[in-house]
């Protein structure tokens, strides 16, 4: 059974539909992810499976409970970690770890996760005067306080700087190896890509794709992208008939720039050979998951 | 540690590290009853006070003074704090309720307030003399409704108001006039009969007069507490109504 399951949620602020019929279901010790632009209602979503909001329509099930209904024995096996919260300017670390703790029945020992989360010499430091990179720390020490099962984090790395960012994910990797699930919400797609196992990319409401990150990126066509300088002029070669070419383009300085898919760049360099022209600066670039999600929320938009 | 000790602990340490606010309601009363108990215009008796020193009949309006600033400066500035920064919508996604946040709020501010009024007390006997209050229990009651009159105040401040900045902000309009029926700017009983009368009707004005009557001896009269209860009562409802966690 999975341990989250949400189908045909929906939620309108104002008349105007933030959630519009998402449904998907996460498997217990997996990272999932849900991945988005700004706006397009994942937050709204986990905050209907936090139990925060009210949903309009739809169904929301944590480990089996309604996260209204069974408040109290949804939050005590559902950490979060919100994108807009924060705690008192000036309660120190040691504080706010104790406080949560005594919020939960079998709390996780909170020295433990300060030393697992790197806050040991920060512990008498006051909230106001962390770093971005240690409050984000402190919130993951506090969604994971009540040994929770699941713990949902939102827009966990925003605003880090990249050398944080990877820290941060390493955790995320630490804790699902604990064996807690984890629901990550983001807009990185680097960052979904790097950590989910499986991903529901939503736009304006709707999951308009769910895979894993590879399984993503192969539905996503024409986007291998070939860029050379041809040692003399191609002007002769047909090379938009080479086949999965979507567009072939010469900039002034000759650069040439080729997109299609992986069988596009044999056949080119193959061409190429036998007019005996040079590929300079060849640089072959496959598609991420970037790309795969401009498709995705291109496609909708 | 039950959750509802951690954070009426956590509560308590919060409130006492807003240096601000700690001066204004303990520091500042008492000192301006020591300043002003040296003056000696506040040191002679006055006929129109019924025989009391100024002194003494000051008393009232600072302790009231002391809860004002607890109720409708200190503690509203908390609450919308705690919303805007999404401290009590946090709490909402543990087992803990983020009622248990502000019933610990109101709970410190009340121990402080009476904390502060004791201390008034205290400094202005030991000071200048001013007696203590020789209808005690009368006295406690009166000064009781008083602070749930200014909490159930910042309460609906915290209820209607958005930003931190716009509780200060009428937290500072509201002041005003509730020092002024407290007697902060002179006593209420040299004011004429029709003033006296409308501004035992406001929730200060009925405090300042019933913690008189029960200074001079005796019980204080019921419509002034029922003014202060009825205060409180109608502005507790239209918080409940009004407030929002988020």
């Amino acid at each position: 059974m999975p341990i989250i399951e949400v189908t045909e949620l929906r939620k309108s602020y104002g008349g105007r539909a933030a959630v519009d019929g998402v449904s998907f279901a996460v498997e217990e010790g997996e990272i999932f992810g849900v991945l988005g632009p700004n706006g397009a209602g994942k937050t709204s979503t986990v905050e209907c499976v936090a139990g925060l909001r009210v949903p309009d329509a739809g169904r929301v099930r944590v480990a089996g409970l309604d996260p209204l209904a069974d408040r109290k024995r949804v939050t005590q096996l559902l950490g979060v970690q919100l994108q807009q919260s924060a705690l008192q300017e000036n309660l120190t670390v040691r504080e706010a770890l104790v406080l949560y703790s005594a919020f939960y029945p079998a709390p996780a020992d909170w020295r433990t996760l300060a030393e697992t989360l790197g806050l040991t010499d920060r512990l008498d430091i006051r909230f106001g005067k962390l770093s971005g990179g240690q409050k984000q720390r402190l919130f993951i020490a506090l969604a994971l306080i009540g040994s929770p099962r699941i713990v949902v984090l939102d827009e966990l790395t925003t605003g880090l700087d990249p050398r944080a960012r990877r820290d941060t994910w390493q955790l995320v990797e630490d804790v699902r190896a604990s064996g807690v699930t984890v629901l990550l919400v983001t807009h990185f797609m680097e960052e979904a890509q790097h950590l989910c196992d499986r991903i529901a990319v939503i736009n304006a409401g709707k999951v308009v794709a769910l895979d894993t990150p590879a399984g993503l990126i192969r539905h996503t066509d024409g986007v291998t992208v070939i860029t050379f300088t041809p040692s003399q002029p191609v002007g002769d070669l047909d090379l938009a008939a080479l086949p999965a070419v979507v567009s072939v383009r010469q900039a002034e300085n000759g650069q040439v720039t080729v997109r299609g898919t992986d069988e596009t760049v044999g056949t080119l360099i193959a061409l190429l050979a036998r007019h005996q022209i040079t590929a300079h600066q060849l640089q072959v670039t496959t598609p991420t998951l970037d790309d795969t999600f401009l498709h995705l929320t291109e496609r909708e938009n | 540690m039950s959750a509802a000790t951690a954070v009426l602990t956590t509560e308590a340490r919060l409130i006492g590290r807003n240096r601000a606010g700690v001066f204004w309601v303990v520091a500042f009363p008492p000192l301006l009853l020591a300043v002003l108990g040296l003056l000696p215009s506040f040191r002679a008796a006055d006929p129109a006070l019924g025989g009391l020193r100024m002194v003494d009949a000051y008393v009232p309006a600072l302790l009231l003074l002391a809860v004002i600033m607890s109720g409708t400066q200190v503690m509203p500035g908390f609450l919308v704090g705690y919303r805007e920064q999404g401290i009590l919508r946090r709490m909402s996604t543990t087992p803990v309720r983020p009622l248990t946040l502000l019933t610990a709020q109101i709970l410190v501010h009340t121990g402080i307030a009476l904390g502060s009024a004791v201390l008034v007390l205290a400094l202005g006997g030991i000071l200048h003399g001013v007696p203590l209050p020789r209808h005690l229990p009368g006295y406690l009651v009166a000064l009781v409704l008083a602070v749930l009159v200014a909490l159930a105040l910042g309460t609906i401040i915290a209820a209607i108001v958005p930003t931190t900045r716009l509780a200060t902000t009428a937290g500072t309009i509201a002041f005003f006039p509730l020092v002024i029926t407290a007697g902060l700017w002179g006593p209420v009983q040299v004011l004429p009969e029709i003033a006296q009368r409308i501004i035992e009707l406001t929730p200060f004005g009925a405090a300042a007069q019933a913690l008189d009557q029960a200074m001079r001896g005796g019980w204080p009269s019921w419509s002034l507490l029922g003014v202060m209860a009825g205060w409180t009562v109608v502005l507790i409802a239209a918080a409940v109504r009004w407030f929002r966690w988020e």
